[in-house]
């Protein structure tokens, strides 16, 4: 994020007066780095100390021991293996990259269709993928189920999962602003040219989308990786599950509170993946947010 | 003597509408001037019966049928007002465009630099046939199924379904356990969105002040957002754990007392509350941070140099400039107080105690999966349908005002 040259501008009344000494020898605006260093403590904390509990064993939990134990290595077995964490966080994988891949393409293709075509009533098409907006997927969630586990024609259950999933009305509106803020110039060099629509989506729009494909994208994974409540009604067997899924199997005995650690463990690997993107894609990941949660 | 009755039925809530919707019309033309007032009487009335009819009529009028109850009367005629709040705002909208010589439906075909050729519709319901058949089948057919389930007595795995009209709504109206689901949906929201926005709001302000380091703070103030609900109730589950937890271990050590958080009744709403405000004050701290680099420094400045201080800078001017902000995050929090906390209260309360901590949306879960009643739970799915379709006009009566996330 670049700052503009004038927020960059700071009014201070007292500038270029002598300030006393004990003003010059606390940092300017110090309450403000107080407040978001304290901030950033209690918002870290919790998974500061899951981290730490990562590592002990439950008396140490119980004790509520400050000092990180040696159960690392044996808490991350009893989640990866014993629990199945690791194949878990494999089928969520799978998911989140056939979500995030599906809805890319399918919305590229459909803001294709609404800008680049002469066709009458175009507005009705948008309007009826924009209108999906007001019917989210837990509000559809019953019918939805009842009408999926209908058909039992599925090749695999995570087709079953993924394909209701994939169309996006806030996908197919990104792609359309983003296409109609083109210049129109293109396309008509595209077909001066000679290209067919195919090649020109190919050779020209994509390579010029590549900023909007990744933010999607990058929300789309987390959209993915994050399913509980769909997989959780729809998925018999429990080595198809999800990682979300398998994290809350770890709670299971809270209340008991023998596993504190594998089940803290599962959160840092579970929470691993989109923390890793987070800070990585940083930009595309705020990108993507401002995209989709603008209408 | 009851098929009389019955018949009269359809007449009564026709006239009702008609009735209604003519004077709406009368108003509107009293109010803007503008068109004929014997066009808006009769295009009103035409709306009014077909709003009064919309949702009533296929279903037969049963609900108005002569040994129905009180509260099917009265979810008859809230649907009679649903379906004409719908008719007459785009009756209106549509009659008054004409009055005014606009142009009555969007324009089909505005874009430059399409395609020539005639093969340009073959190409486009290629390129929108996925979308669309995605779409029609998992969006739009659950959607009539939603509507017509909610009519009907329907469990999973029983091949028999019988049709009794409303009752599926009206019963709700005195089912005191679905009202308090929904007002903790309401109430959550409530608290997630006072409590998050005022903090968020505090961080965002020091975040826009120029500090050393600013960027820095910033990843690591909003990063929570990346975290499945799943996770965050894990991890509450863990510091508010009444023996185990280390809140309570650090009250103890301070204030020699131990609070039940996840087991009692006030403190299991207060601990879902605080679990879901952490999960969604990085979402928030993002965007007031984004809001407030929007606003112009030199209105600031200007406003310092007229003698205001920070407070009545920040009253009279940040905070109405951030308004678009503040509006799009209430609906966002709100969509996420209804929606996105089932999956942390299912690990971290699981609905309890005594089901004080279930949402309506757990509910929908509750009802329809785990008791496999899906007439009812469709009756509640559509009820949240409502809610959302209330926040989506809100958002669109606020969103008149652009709101601009600025460049980043």
């Amino acid at each position: 994020m670049t700052e503009s040259a004038s927020s960059r501008f700071v009014f201070d009344p007292s500038a270029g007066q002598s300030r006393p000494l004990w003003r010059r020898l606390i940092p300017q605006r110090w309450y403000a780095h107080l407040i978001l260093t304290i901030s950033v403590i209690i918002i870290a904390f919790p998974m500061f100390y899951a981290l730490l509990i990562s590592t002990q064993s439950n008396p140490e939990v119980w004790n509520h021991k400050f000092t990180p134990g040696d159960m690392f290595f044996e808490n991350l077995r009893t989640v990866m293996v014993q629990r199945n964490m690791g194949r878990f966080m494999l089928n969520s994988f799978v998911i989140a990259l056939a979500i995030s891949v599906g809805k890319t393409v399918m919305s590229v293709l459909a803001g294709l269709g609404l800008v680049y075509f002469r066709y009458p009533g175009k507005w009705i098409v948008f309007g009826f993928v924009l209108i999906t907006l007001i019917m989210p997927g837990d509000v559809l969630l019953i019918a939805l189920y009842r009408r999926v586990v209908s058909f039992d024609g599925w090749p695999h259950p995570y087709v079953a999962l993924t394909l209701p999933l994939l169309a996006s009305a806030t996908g197919v509106f990104i792609f359309r602003q983003h296409f109609m803020t083109m210049p129109p110039d293109l396309s008509e060099a595209a077909q001066l040219d000679g290209a067919s629509p195919l090649q020109f989506l190919f050779r020209v729009l994509i390579p010029l989308s590549w900023n909007t494909i990744g933010a999607l994208m990058v929300i789309m994974f987390l959209f993915g990786w994050n399913q509980f409540l769909w997989p959780l009604i729809l998925l018999r067997d429990q080595d198809l599950q999800v990682v979300q899924w398998g994290m809350q199997s770890l709670t299971q005995n809270l209340e008991v509170g023998d596993n504190f650690g594998p089940m803290m463990m599962g959160v840092i690997i579970t929470s691993l993946p989109p923390m890793i993107i987070f800070i990585i894609l940083q930009r595309q990941f705020m990108k993507g947010f401002a995209l989709t949660r603008d209408k | 003597m009851e098929e009389i009755v019955f018949a009269v039925q359809p007449v009564i809530v026709g006239l009702v509408g008609a009735l209604l919707g003519a004077g709406y019309f009368a108003f509107l033309r009293w109010q803007t001037r503008v068109g004929g007032l014997k066009a808006s009487l009769l295009v009103g009335a035409i709306c009014g019966v077909a709003g009064a009819m919309l949702l009533t009529a296929p279903l037969g009028y049963c609900m108005f049928e002569a040994d129905k109850k009180n509260d099917d009367y009265i979810v008859g005629w809230i649907m009679v007002a649903l379906g004409l709040l719908l008719t007459l705002n785009i009756g209106s909208t549509l009659l008054w465009r004409f009055f005014r010589g606009q142009r009555l439906l969007p324009r089909g075909d505005t874009t430059p630099g399409a395609f020539r050729g005639r093969n340009g519709a073959l190409y486009a319901a290629a390129a929108l046939s996925p979308t669309i058949l995605v779409l029609i089948y998992f969006v739009y057919l659950p959607m009539v199924d939603t509507l017509r389930l909610s009519t009907f007595l329907a469990r999973f795995g029983a091949p028999r379904t019988r049709f009794i009209c409303v009752s599926n709504f009206s019963r709700m109206l005195g089912d005191l356990d679905y009202h308090s689901n929904l007002f903790l949906s309401f109430a959550l929201s409530f608290g997630i969105i006072i409590i998050t926005m005022s903090l968020a709001l505090l961080i965002a302000a020091m975040l826009n002040q120029p500090i050393r380091g600013a960027n820095i703070y910033r990843t690591f103030l909003i990063w929570p957002y990346a975290i499945s609900p799943i996770v965050a109730g894990s991890i509450f589950g863990l510091l508010l754990g009444t023996e185990s937890g280390i809140v309570n271990r650090v009250l103890d050590l301070t204030l020699g007392v131990k609070v039940p958080w996840l087991v009692t009744v006030p403190a299991a709403q207060f601990s879902v509350v605080l679990a879901s405000v952490w999960n969604v004050i990085g979402f928030n701290i993002l965007f007031y941070t984004a809001g407030l680099q929007t606003i112009p420094k030199d209105l600031l400045e200007s406003a310092s140099i007229d003698g205001a201080n920070a407070w009545q800078r920040f009253a009279r001017i940040t905070f109405p400039l951030l308004s678009p902000f503040t509006f799009f995050l209430i609906v966002t929090n709100t969509i996420y107080a209804f929606f996105d906390t089932f999956g942390l209260i299912f690990v971290l309360t699981r609905g309890g105690p005594t089901e004080s901590t279930f949402t309506a949306m757990y509910r929908v879960y509750v009802t329809g999966i785990l008791a496999s009643d899906i007439g009812k739970s469709t009756a509640q799915s559509l009820i949240l349908f409502l809610i959302v379709v209330g926040i989506t006009i809100f958002q669109f009566r606020v969103g008149q005002r652009r709101v601009q996330y600025g460049n980043y």
